[in-house]
């Protein structure tokens, strides 16, 4: 029999409901896994062990309302270290916010309360989310369960660890440039990155503000859905956030027209990862799904603007960051040695270099070749993505060129950002985008799991559920 | 291209210090992730999107419904590194010697 930590939301919920198992035994499974082994995989960055008052009180709901209680109700989920909990640290796995306690619910959390979700822990990720490691991490970091030489991705890999451990039934993750997709490609999960606006961002620790969304890292896709529909929604504490009737409850088509640009996959992807996506794309097409040839041309210099906004938007969110009223405190003589000496040692090396790598490209004389040039860049991919958008309902990528890389593999900097060179591009034209397994490939005698990457138009998750379902039954049918 | 006062002229914008054995390494990444980001230059605009403006716009919300004073007040002076009452300690800024 299947464990009690190893099933989906949806299975969960199910034996919820049938009285199978009770709220209680569901966390203690999921619980008890994490707690033997966080020591040696670092998915968490805190156990919440004194959970019990709201795990009677989804005990209560399931027994009154039966199926009218949320499929969340009871459901142990873990959260990423850089959204906010009232009343539990939220670090951003950073010694800057190494003390800090949140004094708020963001939106997410709320949401998640409201529909009685229980909060397992907070995870690990990369300081801040800069990284696509969690090697980043100011704590130690998160390791891969398939290869436990390799990392998770990043930077929400401790999430990505936890629901593929069982350390937790789904997770939730943030994503700026690739960090839900990426990690969950990495770890065998689905990941779903809404489209910007559909998830509001109060209560996240801001990274890049116009890029930032939260997002699930879960089992199935159509757990990821699930959370999806929970989440979602106008927030008068978040102006960015889509007016609710958006939304129209609509029917993805049957069959999809999937958008393949070629020539963006000639090198630097891995072969036999792209042997993987082939093999994927000839079964969806088997289903009755059509393909089509599609190209992106400016899609080689999305990474470049994606290194300039981000960075940009990095050095003033953390400008906030001074050691005076919250956080890491360190003292000198003056008040600005305070300030030098609090983000000099309460920020890691690639922190510090990202705020000064933003300083630099909104310096007066450089603001217009680089963050100017990279804002318009960012329009042309949107326009020429609207264009083919015409064409297709979604466009498909291997969500990562490669699959999991060993611990300090990717030393220099640029090597590291390579790797999400298919998932910034979402983020900065403010698309979803979905990563869902498509198979594995063998590395050192180890089964790494790699990803399909689906983008579709504003606003359309649908389509990325349907054909990440259709990529489901494929694969299962293929093993 | 980045040269070390260069670097030392962000650090101190930024308000972070680079400690000396960390500057090369510094100089050095910045050099690459520019090079990097530079591909943008061979990048030419379509004339309609080069002097664009994002298709942004502002969203305000009334001013009304204020939080009740003191709501919030003790969770965030309980943050404060120092305090006298519900006072952030600071270091005297203006000095007069």
């Amino acid at each position: 029999m299947i464990k009690r930590n190893e099933l989906s939301i949806k299975e969960s919920a199910r034996a919820l409901r049938s009285g199978e198992i009770t709220v209680r035994e569901l966390w203690d499974a999921c619980f008890e896994e994490a707690n033997n082994r966080n020591s040696e995989l670092k998915a968490y960055l805190e156990l919440f062990a004194t959970e019990d008052e709201a795990i009677m009180s989804a005990q209560r709901r399931i027994d009154k309302e039966g199926d009218m209680a949320p499929l969340l109700c009871g459901i142990p989920v873990a959260l990423k270290d850089n959204i906010l909990i009232e009343g539990k640290i939220a670090s951003a796995a950073s010694k800057m916010l190494g003390n800090y306690i949140a004094t708020y619910d963001a939106t997410v959390t709320e949401k998640l309360k409201d529909a009685g979700a229980l909060f397992l822990g907070r995870t690990n990720m990369d300081e801040f989310a800069m990284g696509s490691s969690t090697e980043h991490s100011a704590y130690g970091a998160t390791k891969n369960p398939h290869d436990t030489n390799r990392v998770p991705g990043g930077s929400s890999g401790g999430s990505a660890t936890a629901v593929s451990a069982h350390m937790a039934i789904a997770s939730i993750g943030t994503d700026t440039g690739g960090s839900i997709r990426q990690p969950a490609a990495h770890t065998g999960l689905v990941g779903l990155k809404p489209t910007y606006g559909a998830v509001s961002r109060h209560g996240l620790i801001a990274m890049g503000s116009s890029l930032d969304q939260a997002g699930p890292l879960t089992k199935t896709v159509e757990d990821a859905e699930i959370i999806f529909k929970t989440i979602r929604g106008n927030d008068p504490l978040d102006s960015t956030t889509l007016p609710s009737d958006v939304y129209k409850e609509e029917e993805p088509p049957e069959k999809l027209r999937i958008g393949v640009p070629r020539d963006l996959l000639d090198k630097g992807v891995d072969s036999d990862l792209l042997n993987v996506f082939n093999k994927t794309l000839k079964a969806l097409v088997a289903e009755g799904n059509t393909i089509v040839d599609v190209e992106l041309p400016s899609s080689k210099f999305a990474l470049p603007a994606y290194y300039v906004i981000m960075p940009a938007e990095v050095s003033s969110n953390l400008s906030r960051f001074d050691g005076i009223r919250y956080g890491l405190a360190s003292r000198g003589k003056t008040l600005l040695d305070d300030y030098l000496l609090s983000r000099s040692e309460g920020f890691g090396t690639e922190t510090r270099r990202r705020i000064l790598l933003g300083t630099f490209v909104l310096s007066a004389g450089y603001i217009d070749d680089y963050y100017h040039k990279a804002q318009a860049t960012r329009s042309l991919l949107r326009s020429e993505y609207q264009k083919v958008f015409k064409e297709v309902d979604v466009i498909a990528f291997p969500t990562t060129p490669s699959p999991a890389f060993r611990f300090g593999e990717k030393s220099d900097s640029v090597s590291m950002y390579l790797e999400d060179v298919f998932t910034v591009t979402a983020n900065l034209t403010g698309m979803p985008a979905l990563s869902v397994p498509m198979g594995s490939v063998d590395r050192d005698g180890s089964n790494l799991p790699v990803g399909m990457h689906f983008t579709a138009p504003h606003k359309k998750e649908s389509l990325l559920f349907s054909v990440g379902k259709d990529v489901e039954v494929v694969r299962s049918v293929g093993n | 291209m980045v040269t070390k006062e260069e670097v030392e002229k962000l650090s101190e914008l930024a308000r972070i210090s680079i400690k000396k054995e960390e500057s090369d390494s510094f100089i050095k990444d910045f050099g690459a992730i520019l090079d990097y980001v530079g591909e943008l230059n061979s990048l030419t605009l379509p004339s309609e999107l080069s002097d664009v403006k994002m298709s942004l716009h502002n969203v305000f919300r009334e001013d009304k419904d204020p939080t009740p004073s003191g709501t919030w007040t003790k969770k965030i002076t309980d943050a404060f590194p120092e305090k006298e009452g519900n006072a952030l300690v600071v270091k005297q800024i203006i000095s007069h010697d």
